[in-house]
């Protein structure tokens, strides 16, 4: 089949059976946009920023597990779209992002709109193209898609001229992607096992340490399997949320400098870690020194690189986590005494009741945390959750019940504030059975907040939920902790009339200062389905606790804040 | 933890833009190069690049570790037993004694191998460690410009 390199992307998403693209067109592109006009296979949501395209298609592929699709324009199209590739590269989430170039002749003379994309996308992305000649095309979109999906997912950049996109040449995909260069190892080495399976049985104070390599694999019905038939309690990191359910007996809670005291310090008191698919983040571990100090590491891995990266593995094992735990289970269930840890359950159940996770009220501002409890309450399962990044993230990572996989959609390794609206939209259209929650704090919403009237134009209903503090709440946290104080460039006491701002993209506002407010609001934002802001007035000196502080050990945590 | 010096072999695909990949990986994770060479592995698709660096037993696998992650490349050598040459080439003043370099770059696998109206480039290939000798050696002549290739490299 003869066609142009434009028709060829369209063919390819369709041999992909991609469903949705979320994007902006733009000169370079147009040849694409063009083609996209006159296809019905797939719908694309014209997002209006960049950026909003590449997290609404991180959301997407959070939610299903799919290669999330975002396509962009040349030079200013793509810069702006470099942070969703930043973010789905430290969060490993499989994406694939189609950007235009300038014409291949014009390249390297500073053409209008032309900027060296692969050249800023190399170290944020798994891997990147510059197409030359729309024959390579099929071939690069296809591995593109691979890539993106096995091994440690990611997102992959193909950066394709325009005069490419008008080239025709000819397409055929049916071709198996063959890369004498990239053979991910899917299965764990048996012996290793063998061997990680010893020393569980041989440990009084085991620890399942989960991370969000759980999630990518699919693997949490493994792991519940895996954690009821040994009964070894476990802790998650922000990542993993939802891997088991809140209120599974073996869950612990969150661990990390944000996590709960019972966490913290079962990691601190384990003799063994066993790490499934986490890659001991500095933000969990606190001071490497003193982490797990007195623990064998039993590190399960998809990615060769991140065992034995800070911590040290006493039994490494690659291979993904659902293959691994699929070996894993049946030796458990012929070695492993599940009674032998019933001292170890005492140990933690202590450390629960010493220093539970948990917020007093007081006086009649709403606390933050409890919006998000509230918000569990009255969704649980049936809501997806997103968020932005902050304070509000670290209380909803805390305190919402999620009950299962897929349920947690955050930014976390890069961090990036005006993640959570774009990517609750990209949850919504991949599950528009379940209610899509955005929990925002003031500072963050205005990140993103030009996709009210994306969110609007498509029929998208998400429910921004904005903790309002009048503050950048988690630096004005740090402020006060460690600057003396000193809250500069925080307070945003100069706010937007939040409810006139949905109103007038469309969507319902409605600004909360009790209990009884909020939960009409809520009710009233899921009833009528349509996209909204529920501005909820919360307590402006809140502090996210416990806090372990940077450079920190997990055991030595600031449990409580009294003003000086 | 102790600093050691290490010689990477690594054979990548012969296509565009995969010596940035490689060499933005060092400079975006903080790992240093000291030398890094380059060219085509004849009568095949891929180039070999040798790259001598150092840091601590746990840098230098995660080097190795993070260069196998990049999707272009095929293998990763991390030398422990190999045979290590580098080239150097000196221009010299005329005015200087030709009988006694050549003697001097002779002793490190070298001669002078171009002669013009005022200068002379002399030429050696030898361990690295033996080309650092030379160019002390050489000093006494006067040298106006040097230049190294950087190492390569191969297992025994």
């Amino acid at each position: 089949m003869q066609i142009s390199g434009a028709q060829m992307v369209i063919e390819a998403l369709i041999a992909e059976e991609v469903e949705v693209v979320f994007g902006y067109p733009g000169g370079a592109i147009m040849n694409v946009y063009d083609e996209i006009y006159k296809q019905r296979s797939f719908q694309h949501i014209l997002t209006r920023h960049e950026q909003a395209a590449v997290h609404a298609a991180e959301g997407y592929s959070k939610a299903t597990g799919k290669v999330g699709v975002a396509m962009i324009t040349s030079g200013p199209g793509f810069t702006n779209g470099v942070t969703g590739l930043a973010d789905a590269y430290m969060d490993s989430i499989p994406l694939v992002v189609i950007s235009g170039q300038v014409p291949m002749s014009l390249i390297g003379t500073d053409a209008f709109q032309e900027i060296d994309a692969v050249g800023i996308s190399r170290p944020c992305t798994k891997h990147n193209y510059l197409v030359t000649d729309a024959a390579d095309l099929p071939r690069i979109l296809k591995e593109a898609f691979y890539i993106a999906r096995t091994g440690r997912p990611g997102p992959v950049h193909v950066d394709i001229p325009k005069d490419v996109t008008a080239q025709i040449a000819k397409f055929d995909y049916s071709k198996e992607v063959e890369l004498e260069t990239y053979k991910p190892t899917t299965k764990g080495n048996t012996r290793q096992i063998k061997k990680a399976i010893e020393a569980i049985a041989g440990a009084k104070r085991p620890l399942l340490y989960l991370g969000g390599g759980i999630i990518n694999a699919n693997a949490a019905e493994l792991v519940r399997e895996f954690s009821k038939l040994t009964q070894i309690p476990a802790v998650e990191t922000f990542m993993a949320r939802g891997t088991l359910r809140h209120d599974d007996p073996l869950l612990i809670s969150m661990l990390g400098m944000h996590g709960s005291y019972a966490a913290n310090m079962a990691m601190s008191e384990t003799d063994l870690v066993i790490g499934l698919g986490a890659r001991f983040d500095d933000r969990v571990t606190g001071k490497l020194s003193e982490f797990a100090k007195n623990a064998q590491i039993i590190h399960v891995d998809i990615d060769p690189a991140s065992i034995s990266k800070l911590v040290n593995a006493h039994f490494p094992i690659v291979g993904d986590v659902k293959n691994v735990l699929e070996q894993m289970i049946p030796l458990a269930k012929e070695q492993i005494d599940p009674s032998r840890y019933t001292p170890w359950h005492n140990t933690i159940a202590n450390f629960n009741k010493l220093h539970p996770l948990a917020y007093t009220e007081e006086g009649d501002r709403i606390k933050p945390q409890w919006v998000v409890e509230r918000i569990g309450q009255l969704l649980g399962d049936s809501a997806n959750i997103s968020t932005d990044v902050g304070q509000h993230q670290m209380w909803t990572a805390q305190f919402y019940p999620f009950s299962r996989p897929r349920q947690w959609i955050s930014s976390g390794g890069l961090g990036t504030m005006g993640f959570g609206f774009p990517a609750a939209m990209g949850v919504k259209r991949a599950d528009m059975e379940r209610v899509s929650i955005n929990i925002t704090g003031d500072g963050s919403i205005l990140m993103n907040i030009q996709e009210l009237m994306t969110a609007v134009e498509y029929k998208l209903p998400v429910i921004n939920i904005i903790l309002n503090n009048n503050f950048l709440g988690m630096v004005r946290q740090w402020q006060t902790l460690f600057y003396d104080k000193r809250h500069s460039s925080t307070d945003l006491s100069m706010q937007p009339d939040f409810v006139k701002l949905a109103e007038a993209f469309g969507g319902i506002g409605y600004r909360v200062t009790t209990k009884e407010e909020f939960d009409a609001a809520l009710k009233d934002a899921v009833e009528k389905n349509v996209v909204a802001i529920i501005d909820v007035a919360v307590n402006r000196f809140e502090n996210v606790l416990p806090m372990v502080p940077a450079g920190g050990s997990l055991f030595n945590m600031m449990l409580e804040y009294k003003e000086k | 933890m102790e600093e050691a010096r290490r010689v990477i072999s690594v054979i990548v695909m012969n296509e565009a833009s995969v010596l940035s990949r490689i060499v933005g990986l060092f400079s975006g994770r903080g790992y240093n190069i000291e030398s890094l060479t380059v060219a085509p592995i004849p009568e095949s698709k891929y180039s070999r690049i040798t790259i001598v660096t150092s840091g601590s037993v746990r840098v230098i696998e995660q080097i190795t570790k993070q260069l196998h992650k990049l999707i272009p490349v095929l293998k990763v050598y991390e030398h422990a037993d190999l045979v290590e040459k580098e080239m150097a080439m000196v221009k010299i003043p005329m005015s200087e004694s030709l009988g006694d370099i050549e003697a001097l770059s002779h002793a490190y696998n070298g001669r002078i191998v171009n002669v013009g109206s005022d200068t002379l480039i002399a030429m050696v290939a030898d361990e690295p460690m033996r080309v650092n000798h030379f160019l002390e050696a050489i000093k006494r002549f006067h040298p106006k410009e040097i230049v190294r290739s950087g190492s390569v490299a191969l297992e025994r």
